[in-house]
C-alpha cells in the first residue's frame, strides 16, 4: 500500500493495518531525511517496521541523477535498502520515465539496492530491468490516482507471462474490482494508495481491497473458467448419451 | 515563440463575451473538458456554484487526497524602485524601509522553522541595489542547510540571473503579471522596470528555463474585470503545462488588501466569485496547485480548503522582520523614493492580513476538518 493523501497519520496507520499489506511505500522527500526525528516530516513514525517491509519511493524525483541521490540519503534515514524507484518528469499526468528508470536501476542495483521500478507497462523495458537485477517490475495499470483501473490489460498480460521476477500492478487501481483483475491475471501483488486514502471510510475501503485481492489470487491459483461468445448449457444437448 | 505572441492571438474578448453568455448547458459540457472556451463556461453568470463546487471537491481528492501543504513567506526587504499604483512598498509611498541582512534573514527563518514551516517563500521589493542577484543567491545558500523548499517572489530576472540563485537551492518561483489588461497594466505601472508588461509576461518560462521546477502565476484580483483575468490566467496555464512541461505549476488567486497609498480596488470580486474561480481552476486543471494566503479571512479559507486549495500560509508578517524584529536599527523612511530620516520601531507592510490565526491554530483547524497539515513535502536533495 501507499501512504500518500491520507487525513492523518493515525488513519493512515489503522487503514494499512487493515489492508493486511506486506509492503507499505514512503515518499521520502515528506520523511526527516538529516537524521533528526523532525516531529514535523513524522510520516515515517507510523510506520512499525516490525509489521510491515518498509520501502521508500524516490517520487518527486525527474531524472536519474535525483533519484539515485535521494535513494543514498533515504537509505541512510529509513535503513531500508529496498527501493520503489519512481522517476516522473511529468507532474501532471505523473508517467514514469522510461529512459532514467533504466539508468537509476542500473547504478542503484549496483549499489546494492533492492529495486521495485515503477514503469509504463512495457514488456521490452521489463525484461530489460529483470536482466539488470530488479527484484520486481511494477507497470501501471492507469495513471496514478486516476481509478481508471487496467487499462494496459493486454500489455500487463504480456509483462506477466514474460517475468522471471514478481509483477506488482501499481496505480490507476481505484476499486477492488480492479484489484481483482490483476490478480486474476496473474499478477503477484497490487499496489493501492488513492482508492483507499480518499474514500469516506479508508479502515473499510482497505479491507474490501484485501478481500479482492485474496479472492483474485485464489481465484488465480484454481484457473478461471474460460471466456465464450455463446451460453454454454449446464445440460450438454449430448448428456443422453451418458444415460 | 514565447506565451506573449499566444496571448496576443488571444480571442480574449469573445471568450470574454462567451462566459456571460454561456448557458447552464454549456456550463455542464464543460464540467469534463478543458478547452479555454469550457473554463470560460464555467465562470460563467449562470453556472450552478454549488454543482461546481461538488465537482471540484470530488477532483481535488482524487489528485491531492486529504492533505494541505503549508509554507510562510519571509520578506527580505521592502525596498523597491517601483511606482506600482496598488503595492504598499510603491516607490512614492512614504513609508518605512529596511532590507535585512543574510543572518537577520536566518533569524527571521529560524523562528518560521520553529513554528513547523519546512517551505519557505522569500519575498522582496524590486531594487537593483538592495535586492541584487548576489543578496538572493546569499540568502538562499545561507537557509539551504535548514530548509528543504525554498522559493522566491521578487522582481522579474534573466535566465542567466536565476541560475545561481537555482544552484544555491531554490526549487520555486512565484511571479504574478497582476493584471492581463494591458492599458490597466499601462495606468497601474508608472514608473520603473514593472512597466514593462511582456517582459514579465515571459518571466515564468526564464525561470523555467533556468531550472526552476515549480513556477506560481496569478493575476491581483481588483483591477480589471476578473472574468477576463481568470481567462488570461488559463491560457497562461494551458501555454506553461505544453511549454514548461515538467515544472509544476501554482496558481495563485490573490483580491487587493488595504496598504499604504490607501488605493482602492478598480473592481470587486465577491467571495461567491473567488469560490467560482478556484472551483474552475481545479475542475480545468485537476493537477495544478492553487494557492490561498492570508489575504482572505479564516471563514473563507476554511471553506476553500476543500474545493481546491493545496497549500496555504499562517501566520504571516508581510514586512521585513515582521517574525522577530530583525532590522529594527536600519529602519528609514523614504519619501519619493529617496531616503529622508529614520524612525519608527518595525517596516511597514505590504499589506494587511486577514487570517491571524497562528500556525497551531491554522494546523489544528485543518486537523480537525479531516485535512492532514503537511509541514514537509520536499527535500533539498532533489534539487542537486
Amino acid at each position: 500500500m501507499g501512504t500518500g493523501k491520507f487525513a492523518s497519520g493515525e488513519l493512515m496507520a489503522a487503514a494499512l493495518a487493515a489492508s493486511g499489506a506486506e509492503l507499505v511505500t514512503v515518499a521520502l522527500r515528506r520523511a526527516d531525511l538529516t537524521g533528526g526525528k523532525d516531529k514535523f516530516a513524522n510520516i515515517l513514525t507510523f510506520l512499525d517496521p516490525q509489521k510491515y517491509l518498509l520501502l521508500p519511493n524516490t517520487s518527486g524525483a525527474r531524472t536519474a541523477e535525483e533519484a539515485c541521490r535521494l535513494a543514498r540519503l533515504g537509505r541512510e534515514a529509513t535503513g531500508s535498502a529496498w527501493l520503489k524507484l519512481e522517476i516522473h518528469p511529468d507532474p501532471r499526468y505523473l508517467l514514469p520515465d522510461p529512459i532514467e528508470t533504466m539508468k537509476a536501476a542500473e547504478t542503484l542495483v549496483k549499489d546494492g539496492f533492492t529495486v521495485l521500478p515503477y514503469i509504463n507497462a512495457d514488456p521490452v523495458l521489463a525484461k530489460r530491468l529483470a536482466d539488470v537485477g530488479c527484484a520486481t517490475v511494477m507497470p501501471l495499470g492507469s495513471p496514478i490516482g486516476s481509478a481508471r483501473g487496467i487499462e494496459t490489460r493486454a500489455s500487463i498480460a504480456i509483462i506477466i507471462e514474460q517475468a522471471t521476477v514478481p509483477v506488482v500492478v501499481d496505480a490507476g487501481l481505484g476499486a477492488p474490482s480492479h484489484a481483482a483483475a490483476a490478480m486474476e491475471m496473474g499478477a503477484d501483488a497490487v499496489l493501492v494508495n488513492t482508492a483507499i486514502a480518499v474514500a469516506n471510510d479508508p479502515v473499510r475501503m482497505a479491507e474490501a481491497f484485501k478481500t479482492a485481492v485474496m479472492a483474485g489470487r485464489t481465484a488465480y491459483e484454481i484457473g478461471l473458467a474460460p471466456q465464450r461468445r455463446e451460453a454454454d448449457p449446464t445440460s450438454p444437448l449430448t448428456g443422453f448419451l451418458n444415460q | 515563440m514565447s506565451f506573449v505572441d499566444t496571448f496576443n492571438a488571444l480571442p480574449i474578448n469573445e471568450l470574454r463575451r462567451y462566459s456571460q453568455n454561456a448557458t447552464c448547458e454549456d456550463v455542464e459540457r464543460a464540467l469534463d473538458s478543458q478547452s479555454l472556451e469550457s473554463f470560460a463556461a464555467l465562470i460563467s453568470p449562470s453556472a450552478d456554484l454549488e454543482q461546481l463546487a461538488t465537482v471540484a471537491q470530488a477532483t481535488t481528492l482524487r489528485h491531492f487526497g486529504r492533505v494541505i501543504r503549508l509554507y510562510a513567506p519571509l520578506y527580505l526587504s521592502n525596498e523597491c524602485i517601483n511606482i506600482c499604483r496598488y503595492c504598499g512598498f510603491s516607490r512614492d509611498n512614504p513609508i518605512l524601509r529596511v532590507t535585512l541582512t543574510t543572518d537577520q534573514v536566518a533569524t527571521e527563518a529560524r523562528y518560521l522553522r520553529n513554528e513547523g514551516f519546512r517551505h519557505i517563500l522569500l519575498v522582496a521589493g524590486e531594487h537593483p541595489h538592495f535586492v541584487s542577484n548576489g543578496f538572493l543567491s546569499e540568502c538562499v545558500a545561507k537557509l539551504r542547510p535548514e530548509w528543504p523548499s525554498i522559493s522566491l517572489e521578487v522582481g522579474p530576472l534573466e535566465a542567466d540571473e536565476y541560475r545561481p540563485i537555482v544552484t544555491a537551492g531554490a526549487e520555486g518561483l512565484v511571479i504574478y503579471q497582476e493584471t492581463y489588461n494591458r492599458s490597466v497594466y499601462a495606468t497601474m505601472h508608472e514608473s520603473g522596470p514593472k512597466t514593462n508588461f511582456d517582459w514579465r509576461l515571459e518571466t515564468a518560462e526564464r525561470a523555467y528555463l533556468a531550472g526552476f521546477r515549480r513556477l506560481g502565476i496569478g493575476a491581483l484580483l481588483g483591477l480589471s474585470d476578473w472574468r477576463t483575468e481568470a481567462i488570461a490566467v488559463a491560457a497562461h496555464i494551458q501555454y506553461l503545462l505544453k511549454h514548461c512541461w515538467q515544472a509544476q505549476l501554482t496558481v495563485s488567486v490573490p483580491r487587493i488588501r488595504p496598504a499604504a497609498g490607501e488605493f482602492q480596488p478598480l473592481t470587486q470580486v465577491s467571495d461567491r466569485e473567488l469560490v467560482q474561480y478556484v472551483c474552475a481552476m481545479r475542475i480545468a486543471f485537476p493537477e495544478i496547485g492553487i494557492a490561498l494566503s492570508t489575504r482572505e479571512t479564516s471563514k473563507l479559507r476554511d471553506g476553500l480548503i476543500p474545493l481546491g486549495v493545496t497549500m496555504i500560509s499562517a501566520g504571516s508578517h508581510t514586512e521585513p522582520g515582521g517574525y522577530t524584529g530583525q532590522g529594527q536599527t536600519d529602519l528609514h523612511l523614504t519619501k519619493g523614493g529617496r531616503r529622508i530620516e529614520s524612525a519608527g520601531d518595525h517596516a511597514t507592510v505590504q499589506f494587511e492580513i486577514a487570517d491571524n490565526r497562528s500556525p497551531a491554530q491554522v494546523a489544528a483547524k485543518l486537523d480537525a476538518m479531516g485535512y492532514e497539515p503537511v509541514w514537509k513535502d520536499w527535500d533539498m536533495v532533489l534539487n542537486g
